[in-house]
């Protein structure tokens, strides 16, 4: 440790000696790299762009994400198990098709929630059932639940449906003033609950520290007695709650449903768990560090959007490149243990 | 350690009652038993050897005991009453822990949550951390293992990962625990802070059964011994009572005797004035093996010794053209071309069986006949396939010759034990009826029984004219099969001798190496 060093002058401020021998655990270290990349892009932006550092900027990243971050909550779940859920997506467009089209039936919109939110959990629920109790590969299964739930949304609607009901949309328009002037929506808020949600229970129970395990070993974790096969199905049905959240959140950012909604949005939540510094092979990653993988390509977006000269699809050449990094770091992170 | 008999509180140990009494227990997969009218006593406050070769039983024994098998007859007692374990958390719960050679742990999780995940202290509708450090600490330290109990697991060296998994195991309140190989990965001042924490645990009162291949190791920490063989019990012994040797013939029964025949089978009329079945002229390959001069001559056993990387596994993957050689020759009879690949090999009638058995040998998902017919059908190419009366045949055959159990063709090679799978290999080779036998570490992890097997049929192999190149890294069985010996060291052969009176610390002297011993061969 620094304080061993007698050579080291006393006055030296010993604030600052701690601070440099602070060496954070290795487990959160790709996070921490996140979050400098984060900070960075945000430097270069402020200094480039005029506005820029306004925190509106920053409050608009988690409005117009907020869907994103609930999605990617879900996927860290299913990506520390090992697994994978490309499902996502499609879910997240039937149930924007649902909302719309109970609403549009006369349904009271809380009604139409329950609705939704039921039909998330069962089908992660049929998927989870299939790839523990049958062996699926969580590919398979996924790929299975994508085509199934986008192709269920064009049977229930091939158009756009728009939301009409008075209290849907009063709810998505409605802001909530910050001190300053700022302002946010009720989207963020229940994202960042189910972010704070989601940590409390990887990291303060059974259930969290059965997902990590897992992660780390499955035959190990059956036989320390820990509940495998509730926690690896429930993975799915907590991925497929949080894909029927995010789409109800996406309604509320559209006000529309529609079974065109979302294409690719699995990419988008995996590429965010994987910055975020999630392993793909499972047992290490945070939700925080998903969250900030969201908020790393949403700068990406408002870059593309201040300079106005790029075209949008350097958003996908720049999460193209980024996640190659961090993939590549994260296997030499992993090549150094032994 | 030799006043523990008298302070242990289970002086009257073998008067109390078993704490787990296993009656009458049989057990077969597909037909084949495994476990046949086996019985078990462990008492309270003791250390129970389980012993016998690999194969014999003691693994099917310890998983019929946790619930990871059903038995199909016979009866578990605990404590007086009858027990039917249907998963390994019920006998968990009743007491009975198992820590495996292979730790069971999770390493991505702290060395706390490993120990006590599943009863984890709560606070508030969480996990208490600090709870849990705190009694995981107080745990360790009883057993007087000093970790700090925050750390991730996967930081610890393997031997604290095993004593971890130990805590675990004994924190359920276990009052049966179960050591497969616990000593396999740990050094010896390791072994002895295991027994350390094994004789606190006896001394507690817990009764402990101890799998180990280590004969030593088993009589300085056992109390009693159940020693079985072929899935039958021999006997129990009060390990004060018995000798090593006795145990040694127990495990193995009649087939000790051919190990003792064996000295007098080697060494008997090789014709080195032929021309030799296998000629490699400055063989090597750069990087793995320097030039090297090897001559193979029919009926002979050639010995290849030298320690692990000494280019031993390089120089046998040349002569086969499992790796390509970059220069020198390499002569089959009178056939001079290059050896381009193993199939070019093996239709020259060479054979190679790889001192990696699970990944360049056996191949898990298929039977034994499959992979027992591999190098023929390799052979004949796949245009020509085997006719099935001739599989049939051919397997039969070398299933009796080698006596290779269980003897069904349709096994699957990963229920096979390690000898056996060995024993596999080998007929799969000698189906193709080679010129040249190549033998990596052919008897490397296989018990003593198939050992002896294996090496008898070298010889044998030899006496009916086959070549043989034989690599181990037991100097004695080298010593007891080849007529020749070949010394390698640092990727080079430095010595070759014939075998007349070379002994173990001759062949030593030269792996360990001078100058003065880099002196032309005298053979």
């Amino acid at each position: 440790m620094t304080t061993a060093d007698p050579l080291a002058p006393a006055v030296a401020g010993s604030a600052w000696d701690r601070l440099r021998g602070f060496a954070p655990p290795s487990r959160f270290l790709p996070v921490i790299t996140t979050f400098a990349l984060l900070v960075g892009m945000f430097g270069a932006g402020a200094v480039r762009y005029p506005g820029f550092s306004d925190p509106q900027v920053v409050l608009n990243l988690f409005i117009d994400n907020s869907f994103l971050i609930v999605l990617a909550v879900g996927m860290t779940f299913v990506i520390l198990t090992g697994g994978i859920d490309l499902s996502v997506g499609s879910v997240v467009a039937l149930s924007t098709v649902v909302a719309a089209r109970t609403m549009e039936a006369g349904w009271p919109p809380l009604v139409s929630c329950v609705l939704v939110i039921l039909i998330g959990c069962t089908l992660g629920l049929l998927m989870g059932l299939a790839i523990h109790y049958f062996d699926v590969q969580p590919f398979i299964a996924t790929l299975a639940g994508l085509f199934f739930a986008r192709g269920l949304c064009f049977l229930l609607a091939g158009r756009p449906l728009p939301i009409h009901n008075k209290s849907f949309s009063g709810f998505a328009e409605a802001s909530i003033s910050l001190p300053g002037g700022y302002y946010t929506t009720w989207a963020v808020v229940i994202a960042l609950l189910i972010v704070a949600v989601a940590a409390f229970v990887l990291h303060r129970t059974l259930v969290g520290r059965t997902v990590y395990a897992i992660g780390g070993n499955e035959t190990s974790a059956l036989l320390m007695g820990l509940p495998v096969a509730r926690v690896k199905v429930g993975v799915y049905v907590v991925s497929g709650l949080c894909s029927a959240l995010a789409g109800l959140l996406f309604s509320l950012y559209m006000l529309s449903g529609y079974s065109l909604h979302a294409v690719g949005m699995e990419l988008d939540a995996i590429a965010a768990v994987v910055i975020g510094g999630t392993l793909l092979t499972g047992g290490r990653g945070f939700v925080v560090g998903s969250v900030l993988g969201v908020l790393v390509l949403g700068t990406i977006q408002t870059f593309i959007s201040f300079d106005g000269t790029l075209s949008s699809w350097w958003t996908k050449i720049a999460i193209g490149v980024l996640l190659l990094a961090f993939v590549v770091v994260q296997r030499l992170v992993v090549r150094r243990q032994p | 350690m030799t006043q523990m008999d008298t302070e242990s509180p289970a002086v009257a140990r073998g008067t109390s009652d078993p704490v787990i009494e296993m009656r009458g227990i049989s057990i077969a997969f597909g037909g084949v038993p495994a476990l046949d009218d086996v019985d078990l006593r462990l008492f309270p406050g003791e250390v129970h050897a389980l012993m016998g070769e690999n194969g014999a039983g003691k693994s099917t024994m310890i998983k019929a005991l946790t619930g990871v098998y059903s038995i199909d007859s016979g009866t578990v007692v605990l404590d007086g009453e009858e027990q039917q374990f249907s998963s390994p958390a019920a006998s968990q719960a009743a007491g009975i822990s198992t820590v495996y050679q292979e730790i069971n742990l999770v390493p991505n999780l702290t060395v706390a949550e490993n120990m006590l995940l599943g009863r984890e202290p709560r606070r508030r509708g969480g996990i208490d951390f600090k709870a849990m450090n705190r009694q995981a600490a107080a745990s360790l330290e009883r057993l007087g293992i000093s970790v700090d109990p925050a750390s991730e697991l996967g930081s610890h060296p393997i031997a604290v990962q095993q004593l971890v998994a130990i805590a675990r195991g004994v924190d359920v309140d276990a009052r049966v625990l179960i050591l497969d190989e616990p000593t396999s990965s740990l050094d010896a001042d390791e072994v002895e802070m295991l027994f350390s924490v094994m004789r606190t645990l006896r001394d507690h009162g817990v009764a402990i059964v101890f799998v180990s291949h280590f004969l030593d190791q088993v009589f300085e920490i056992s109390d009693r011994m159940t020693v079985l063989r072929n899935g039958r019990l021999v006997g129990e012994v009060l390990t004060e009572e018995t000798t090593q040797l006795e145990v040694v013939r127990m495990m193995i029964g009649h087939e000790l005797a051919a190990l003792e025949r064996l000295e007098s089978a080697s060494g008997a009329g090789v014709d080195r004035s032929a021309r030799p079945v296998l000629k490699a002229l400055g063989l090597g390959r750069k990087g793995s093996l320097e030039a090297t001069d090897l001559d193979v001559y029919e009926g002979e056993v050639v010995g290849i010794a030298g320690l692990l990387g000494s280019g031993r596994t390089e120089l046998a993957r040349l002569l086969f053209g499992a790796d390509t050689a970059d220069h020198g020759s390499l002569q089959v009879e009178d056939d001079r071309s290059h050896l381009r690949s193993p199939r070019h090999a093996i239709q020259r009638k060479l054979a190679f069986s790889s001192e990696n058995r699970r990944a360049e040998g056996v191949i898990e998902d298929l039977t034994l006949a499959d992979n027992m017919l591999l190098a023929l059908q390799a052979r004949r190419g796949w245009m020509r396939p085997i006719p099935a009366a001739m599989r049939t045949r051919l397997v039969r055959q070398y299933i009796e010759a080698l006596d290779i159990r269980p003897p069904d063709p349709n096994a699957l090679m990963r229920n096979l034990s390690g000898g056996n799978q060995q024993k596999v290999l080998l007929a799969r080779w000698l189906i193709t009826e080679p010129q040249v036998l190549i033998l990596d570490e052919p008897t490397r992890g296989i018990d003593i029984g198939a050992k002896a097997q294996i090496q008898q049929l070298v010889a044998d192999l030899a006496q009916q004219g086959v070549a043989v190149v034989f690599i181990s890294a037991e100097l004695e069985e080298v010593l007891r099969l080849s007529d020749r010996v070949v010394v390698m060291r640092d990727r080079e052969k430095v010595a070759e001798r014939l075998n007349d009176d070379l002994t173990v610390a001759d062949v030593l002297e030269i792996i360990a190496g001078s100058a003065r011993q880099e002196e032309p061969s005298d053979a």
